[in-house]
C-alpha cells in the first residue's frame, strides 16, 4: 500500500523543543506501553544479541498493548465477556487504513459459534429454478473477488446521542467500524447458479448462530454487483468472531446485513420483516415514528490522534484520523482546530478506496490555548458529514443507530483531550 | 483407429472438457425438498411460513414462567434482558420504551423470532404449539389478544399491532416503491 509523502501544510516551528516533540508523540500512538526508562543517549540503547526462537505463529511485541473493549449497552463498558454484545476496535492505537484482524470490531447476537467447516452448508432456495446446497470447498472452487471494505455496526457513535461522557476514548465513541480485506464468491455468480426467478428482488440471508440472525436484502443492481459471500479475511480464513467459515459481505451497508456464519439465502419478492429490521435497526425519530430500511452507512469521519483521554503539548502536533462512506470513495476531509469556525483540507493516505476507511492527516501547531478540534468528510457523491446540531435536528436523540455527526474533541489549557458535544 | 489416433482423440476430448464453460452442476448439489423443509423456518408478515398448530395465552403463561421469565422478568417486565410489555405512548418521549406492544409492527415477527432464537440457551427447543402459546401470552401481556386468547397460522397475520403504521421506509429502499417498473 502506497502512502503519499506528507506535505507540511505549516512550516516546522523553529523553536520546537525536543521535550515538546517527545511529549507530543507520547500521546499514545501505536499503543506502546511505557518502557522502564527512555534511552536518553544512544549509549542507553540495549546491546544487540540473539533473539527469541522463531515460531509457527508470530505474536505482537510485549510492548504493544492493543485490546478491544467488550461492551454491553452504551455506557456499560469493560463488562464481563458473558454480558458483552459487542467488542470495539482501539482506533486511538492504530495507524494506516487496515484494521488488524484480531482487533476488527465484533457484534454477535448469540455468542460465537464453533463451526467445523466440513459440517457447514449453505442452502440457496426460494424463488429460484435450481435450489442448491454448497459446502465451503464448493465456494472455494468458484471464481473469487478480493476487496478492502469497511464494516460498521449501526450502533457506532451511540455513546453521543444524548450526552457526551468526557472520559471516553475514540474506541468508545467510534470503535464499531473496521476495515479488512475480504475474499469470496460474488453474489451474482451464486444467483446465476441457482437461476433466480424474475421478480425475486429480495433475498433473506440467515446465519448459523444461535439466534439465526436474518435480514431482508433488496437486490438492487449495486448490491447484486458488489455483494459477495466471503470465506477469507486479510488473507486467511475468516476468524470465528467474524463468521467462519463464511459470511455475507455487503460493502457500504449496515454491519448487521453482513450476515455471519451464513447458512441460508432465500429469494422472494418482499421483505420478511425480521426482528432485526423492525424491532432493531430502525431509527426512532423525535415524533415517535421510526425510519426503516435505512440500510446504507453514511459519510463519516473521526480524529483518532489526538483523541479522547490523550494529552498533548503546545507546539507541533499531527492530527490523524479515519474517514469512510457507504456511498463510495471519500472525496475530502476537512479539519477545524478552532471549534468549526475555519476548516483546512487534510491529506488522504492513498489509495482511497470505495467503501473503505481512509487515513487522513494534517500538521498543526497548538498555541496552548483551549480549543476544539473536529473533522468532517465529504464523499464522491457530495454527501457531507453533518454537524451535530443539524444532525440532531433531523434525527432527534432517540434513534440509537446511524449516528454520523461530526465528532468534536475539546482540548483544555493543560492539553487534555475530551469528548464533547458541539 | 490406430492407438495413436485414439490417444489423440482422448487428448482432444480432455482438452475440450477443460475448456468448456463451467456448468452449474459443477458446484454444490441440488437441494432436496427434505433439505429445504428442515431449514426453511422464516415467517413473512403475510403469514407465509407459519406452521400448523396453535397455542393459548393461558398455556403460554406457564411456558413463559419456565423458559423466559429468568431473563425477561415476570410478565415480561423488569428482567435483565429486553422488556416485552408496556411502553405504549412513550415513543415520542425522551425515554421511549420499545416493546413488542409499543414498537413491533408485525405479530408474525414475534412467532418467527421466538422460534429461531429463543430461549437464548436452547433455541429450537420449544414445540410449534408452545411457540404459538408464548406468542399469544406476550401479545396478551400487551392487551393485543385477550387473556384467554389463542393464536394460529390464520389468526396471527390478521392481528394489527398498535405500532403497525409507526415506520417510515427509507426512500432509497422503500419496499413499496423499489423494483417497480418506471
Amino acid at each position: 500500500m502506497t502512502t503519499r509523502a506528507p506535505i507540511d501544510l505549516l512550516p516546522r516551528p523553529a523553536k520546537l523543543s525536543r521535550r515538546g516533540f517527545v511529549g507530543g508523540l507520547s500521546a499514545g500512538i501505536l499503543g506502546a506501553a511505557a518502557t522502564e526508562a527512555n534511552a536518553e543517549t544512544l549509549a542507553d540503547v540495549p546491546d544487540r544479541g540473539p533473539g527469541a526462537d522463531l515460531s509457527a505463529h508470530s505474536e505482537r511485541s510485549r510492548f504493544a498493548k492493543l485490546d478491544r473493549i467488550p461492551e454491553a449497552t452504551p455506557g456499560k463498558r469493560n463488562v464481563d465477556p458473558g454480558d458483552a454484545i459487542n467488542s470495539k476496535t482501539p482506533h486511538q492505537k492504530l495507524v494506516g487504513n487496515i484494521t488488524p484482524t484480531d482487533l476488527h470490531y465484533e457484534r454477535s447476537h448469540s455468542g460465537v459459534p464453533d463451526i467445523d467447516p466440513a459440517q457447514h452448508r449453505l442452502l440457496i432456495h426460494g424463488m429460484v429454478s435450481k435450489p442448491l446446497v454448497f459446502s465451503v470447498e464448493d465456494l472455494k472452487r468458484m471464481p473469487s473477488v478480493t476487496r478492502v471494505v469497511f464494516i460498521e455496526c449501526t450502533g457506532n457513535g451511540w455513546e453521543n446521542w444524548k450526552k457526551a461522557d468526557p472520559d471516553v476514548t475514540v474506541q468508545n465513541t467510534h470503535g464499531l467500524v473496521s476495515t479488512n480485506e475480504w475474499t469470496g464468491v460474488p453474489l451474482k455468480f451464486l444467483i446465476d447458479l441457482v437461476a433466480r426467478d424474475k421478480g425475486a428482488n429480495w433475498m433473506l440471508a440467515e446465519g448459523g448462530d444461535g439466534a439465526g440472525v436474518d435480514r431482508s436484502i433488496p437486490l438492487t443492481d449495486e448490491i447484486v454487483n458488489e455483494a459477495f459471500v466471503a470465506y477469507g479475511q486479510n488473507g486467511e480464513p475468516l476468524r470465528p468472531a467474524h463468521g467462519f467459515p463464511m459470511r455475507l459481505l455487503m460493502p457500504g451497508f449496515e454491519g448487521n446485513l453482513n450476515i455471519k456464519w451464513l447458512r441460508r439465502l432465500k429469494f422472494g419478492n418482499a421483505p420478511w420483516m425480521t426482528r432485526w429490521e423492525t424491532a432493531r435497526y430502525t431509527q426512532l425519530l423525535a415524533d415517535g415514528k421510526a425510519r426503516q430500511f435505512q440500510l446504507r452507512m453514511e459519510t463519516n469521519s473521526v480524529i483518532t490522534q489526538p483523541s479522547g483521554m490523550m494529552q498533548i503539548q503546545p507546539g507541533y502536533n499531527r492530527i490523524s484520523g479515519l474517514a469512510w462512506s457507504g456511498h463510495g470513495k471519500i472525496a475530502k476531509v476537512e479539519i477545524s482546530t478552532d471549534g468549526a469556525k475555519s476548516w483546512k483540507q487534510a491529506q488522504l493516505s492513498l489509495p482511497v478506496l470505495s467503501k473503505a476507511q481512509v487515513r487522513f492527516q494534517m500538521d498543526w501547531v497548538w498555541d496552548g490555548k483551549p480549543t476544539r478540534i473536529v473533522s468532517r468528510s465529504t464523499d464522491e457523491k457530495g454527501n457531507v458529514q453533518p454537524d451535530r446540531q443539524s444532525f440532531i435536528a433531523a434525527m432527534g436523540t432517540n434513534a440509537l443507530f446511524h449516528y454520523n455527526a461530526q465528532q468534536t474533541w475539546s482540548i483544555d489549557e493543560a492539553g487534555r483531550v475530551r469528548n464533547v458535544l458541539a | 483407429m490406430s492407438s495413436h489416433d485414439k490417444l489423440l482423440l482422448a487428448g482432444v476430448l480432455a482438452l475440450g472438457l477443460l475448456a468448456a464453460p463451467a456448468l452449474a452442476f459443477d458446484f454444490g448439489r441440488p437441494a432436496t425438498p427434505q433439505d429445504i423443509k428442515l431449514w426453511d423456518i422464516d415467517v413473512g408478515p403475510d403469514g407465509k411460513g407459519l406452521p400448523d398448530g396453535s397455542g393459548t395465552a393461558v398455556q403460554g403463561k406457564q411456558i413463559f414462567a419456565d423458559n423466559c421469565a429468568a431473563c425477561h422478568g415476570d410478565n415480561g417486565v423488569g428482567g435483565i434482558k429486553d422488556r416485552l410489555a408496556g411502553g405504549q405512548g412513550t415513543l415520542a418521549s425522551n425515554m421511549p420504551v420499545k416493546t413488542v406492544g409499543s414498537f413491533w409492527p408485525y405479530a408474525t415477527t414475534l412467532f418467527d423470532y421466538i422460534r429461531r432464537a429463543m430461549p437464548y440457551p436452547t433455541p429450537g427447543s420449544l414445540s410449534t404449539d408452545e411457540t404459538y402459546a408464548l406468542t399469544a401470552y406476550i401479545l396478551s401481556l400487551n392487551g393485543i389478544v385477550p387473556a384467554d386468547g389463542k393464536v394460529d397460522r390464520d389468526s396471527l397475520p390478521k392481528i394489527r399491532m398498535p405500532n403497525r403504521d409507526g415506520f417510515i421506509p427509507e426512500a432509497e429502499f422503500d419496499p413499496a416503491k423499489l423494483f417497480r417498473k418506471k
